[in-house]
């Protein structure tokens, strides 16, 4: 556990040493702002128009209505920066040579992947965190509830620990950080569109792609709802990077 | 305190090393020296546990490092040829993380840096980023990083290449001052390192083993010829020839008024040489014995055919 703490301290370090965590951030919290803004400017106009109808104005659900969209927007933008945020975990070390001094010191390949994980797990917390903040507002001029907001930001991470589990696969398996950028990048948006295959399926087809889709399952977080079947689908997600970056790294020192 | 038995490597089709033995003993600086591509880097990363062998069997300081490796990293520091530096941080920090992932005890980390930096001669620049420091200080910091553990041996790859001269002569003071504590094994090309700094040294070319021992052991190992060379006022080709017919002379060269003539080993055929200079009236102008120096020797191992 020292050990894993160890590499991911470095790894944290590394990250705000450098412009990266920073760019990662600032870029993450102002498109969400800015998604916050117009969705929040949407809301406001639907409930000046609807204020005068009663009836209609009980159906307004901030959470509904602002968090759900919001946190849609938010997978997308997780989509295409994390890829940015792992690809570096191994591609840098094998290009610059300190591999050689991660493998030569007394560490397991599961600490040292571990510890990278870790690292790039708390970063994406840092990211998230951030873009609580917005919830200030809702929470000072409206009534939101706070759970399904919490259930929401539970998926989003979910969702994310599953992004960067299949970033270190990638990573582990060349030491160009582009390359490792780019096929993280495609296979998570082949699962996203996965999403859309499966609307034009039928059948065992369409349940499948379903459960493929890593979107399919955040769905349901936004609304509120924690399903152990899609906690289920997010670790298992996780699990499996991990073990297959175990697998490449193993692979490559026996070659 | 190292040991090499069989030790084969291959790389798809490529075999980098091939049956390799050698042994090192214990507080000895020794020297594996090859030309480039001969199988060095591969050897020294078999070793600290970078790469598992095909075949073979490697023991550093009795433990076996394909079935023991986590010991043997525990007791290796390890230099690797491209030092394993990160340029974002600072030398200190640097040095701690090295400690920690060496698993350095907690309460002895902070003197297991202090020490490292004294030793390495790191103090001027322990608060800079490594990225901002000269190639010298980085190699430094590099020898500061395989020494901090304390470990029992030292595999050092290629310690002082790219340096300038003096910073060579610096880093090579400092893997002397090491000696003694730890078993240091350095593998280079240059062969006044091996002169200068090692005990002895292992000479490998094409992943093969051609000698191995104190430099003693490896002149006495190689069938050396002797020499000498004469410098006459007159004589041209005939000389040349007549000096072949003299018995024992195995070769005799010529470039304008030199006579590089050379024998096996145990004979002697100098005072036959000089008589029939005298005979013939040449005009023997000077004569000295052609030394046999390491350069010849490992030019002579490297090119094959002679070893032991």
């Amino acid at each position: 556990m020292n050990s894993i703490w160890t590499i991911a301290k470095k790894e944290i370090k590394t990250y705000f040493s450098s412009p990266i965590a920073y760019a990662v951030m600032f870029v993450f919290s102002a498109l969400v702002g800015f998604f916050f803004y117009s969705i929040m400017w949407w809301f406001n106009s639907q409930a000046m128009q609807l204020a005068q109808n009663p009836a209609y104005y009980q159906q307004l659900n901030i959470n509904q209505q602002v968090y759900s969209p919001l946190f849609g927007n938010m997978s997308i933008i997780l989509l295409l920066m994390l890829p940015l945020l792992t690809m570096r975990l191994f591609s840098e070390e094998k290009k610059s040579g300190t591999v050689e001094l991660l493998y030569t010191s007394p560490l397991s390949v599961w600490q040292i992947i571990l510890g990278k994980y870790l690292a790039s797990l708390i970063v994406l917390l840092a990211m998230l965190g951030l873009t609580g903040l917005l919830s200030i507002f809702t929470f000072a001029y409206g009534n939101p509830e706070l759970t399904p907001l919490l259930a929401g930001y539970l998926g989003l991470f979910l969702m994310g620990a599953a992004f960067i589990a299949v970033g270190i696969f990638f990573s582990s398996l060349t030491e160009n950080q582009i390359v490792s950028a780019l096929l993280t990048f495609g296979t998570l948006l082949l699962f996203w569109v996965l999403n859309w295959a499966s609307s034009a399926a039928g059948g065992i087809a369409k349940s499948v792609l379903d459960y493929l889709s890593v979107f399919q399952h955040l769905e349901d977080f936004t609304k509120g709802i924690v399903d152990t079947t899609h906690l289920v689908y997010y670790l298992s997600f996780v699990f499996l990077g991990l073990f297959l970056t175990h697998s490449v790294i193993q692979s490559r020192r026996w070659r | 305190m190292i040991e090499v038995a069989g030790l084969t490597k291959k790389y798809g089709d490529l075999l980098a090393v091939k049956d390799l033995s050698f042994k090192v003993d214990k507080g000895k600086i020794w020297g594996l020296l090859g030309p480039n591509a001969a199988g060095k880097t591969t050897t020294m990363r078999i070793l600290t546990g970078y790469l598992p062998a095909t075949d073979g069997k490697a023991v550093v300081a009795g433990y076996d490092v394909f079935e023991q490796p986590n010991d043997v990293k525990r007791i290796i520091g390890y230099l690797p040829e491209v030092v394993p530096l990160y340029p974002e941080m600072t030398v200190v920090d640097y040095l701690k993380f090295v400690a920690e992932i060496k698993q350095v005890p907690a309460a002895k980390k902070k003197a297991a840096v202090d020490k490292a930096v004294k030793s390495a001669a790191l103090e001027s620049v322990k608060g800079r980023l490594i990225k901002n420091i000269s190639k010298g200080f980085k190699q430094r910091v590099g020898i500061a990083q395989a020494l901090i553990h304390d470990p029992q041996v030292l595999i050092l790859d290629e310690p002082t290449i790219g340096l300038d001269p003096a910073q060579i002569i610096e880093i090579r003071e400092l893997i002397k001052s090491l000696k003694g504590e730890h078993t240091i094994m350095l593998s280079t090309h240059i062969l006044a390192e091996i002169t200068q700094i090692c005990d002895g040294a292992t000479i490998i070319n094409e992943g093969k083993l051609m000698a191995s021992g104190t430099l003693d052991e490896i002149a006495a190992s190689v069938k050396v010829r002797e020499g000498a060379v004469l410098k006459l006022r007159k004589g041209g080709e005939e000389a040349a020839a007549l000096m072949r017919r003299v018995a024992g002379v195995e070769k005799v060269g010529r470039s304008d008024k030199e006579y590089t003539v050379e024998w096996s080993k145990g004979q002697d055929p100098r005072e036959d040489l000089v008589r029939l200079a005298v005979d013939k009236g040449w005009g023997l102008l000077e004569m000295r014995s052609l030394a046999m120096n390491i350069e010849d020797l490992y030019l002579k191992i490297v090119s094959g055919g002679t070893a032991q």
